[in-house]
């Protein structure tokens, strides 16, 4: 299928640009009036995603995320977070709730937030090349004023 | 994000306003310990009524919180998340470590 409509943003790894990732996917999203909900279930697994990029990505040195937001004609919203930093050795592992190889900042809930809050996760990653996760969530159909 | 804190009978509230994310968690996790560790409180209110916007590194500083309030024998109590911090507390399952308060609509 096809995307309605599409935004790619590039950024270097700064932690202060994860507000700006959440607030630019949600700016793209505003025409499809998502709910309070939805919108901040959003908001929460970009944060989420760009975190670990940050973090875990580029632990020892600045680099570039991608980030990518497709919507498609059925309502589909799919956001990718890329990092071309070192990769998830096991990617089991650094899903399991709990888990983080991050400092005592990190609580290892990211992946299982993302996993509640978007409808479908796919991780891709190799040691040394990057890391990818992509991420859909089906908004609910409008109804006016609802 | 801002913190402010005020102290009466032993019972030390924290208010935290404006959005959590890693980029401001560490700040917050070093601002509550050293609050804490100065006061030594008996019971310790994270008030989340201010909070527009939590990731998991707000479960990150709850958990280092429950920490520091266990080693000097007191709690942790979570006050009047707004709904998307509290829909995070509950994916994270918070409520298994800490009291939560007033859980509002906003």
């Amino acid at each position: 299928m096809k995307p309605e409509n599409t935004m790619k943003i590039e950024f270097p790894s700064l932690s202060r640009n994860e507000a700006f990732a959440r607030g630019a996917v949600a700016a793209f999203l505003a025409w499809l009036d998502p709910t309070m909900e939805e919108m901040g279930d959003i908001k929460t697994a970009v944060s989420e995603a760009v975190t670990n990029a940050i973090v875990h990505g580029y632990p020892h040195e600045q680099g570039t995320i991608l980030l990518t937001c497709n919507t498609y004609s059925d309502r589909t919203v799919e956001i990718e977070v890329e990092d071309r930093g070192v990769g998830i050795a096991n990617i089991q592992e650094a899903r399991t709730p709990m888990f983080t190889t991050g400092g005592s900042d990190r609580s290892g809930m990211g992946f299982t937030i993302m996993e509640k809050f978007m409808h479908d996760l796919s991780v891709e990653s190799h040691p040394g090349e990057g890391t990818k996760v992509r991420m859909t969530r089906k908004l609910r159909k409008t109804g006016g004023f609802t | 994000m801002y913190i402010r804190s005020f102290l009466q009978d032993k019972q030390m509230t924290i208010t935290l306003s404006g959005e959590i994310d890693h980029h401001e968690a560490k700040h917050a996790i070093k601002t509550i310990s050293e609050k804490i560790e100065a006061y030594m409180p008996r019971a310790c209110t994270l008030d989340f009524r201010d909070v527009s916007f939590m990731d998991s590194s707000g479960i990150a500083i709850i958990i280092s919180g429950v920490r520091r309030m266990r080693e000097i024998g007191g709690k942790l109590i979570i006050a009047n998340p707004q709904s998307q911090p509290a829909k995070v507390l509950r994916a994270a399952g918070i409520e298994q470590i800490a009291e939560i308060k007033g859980v509002n609509q906003k």
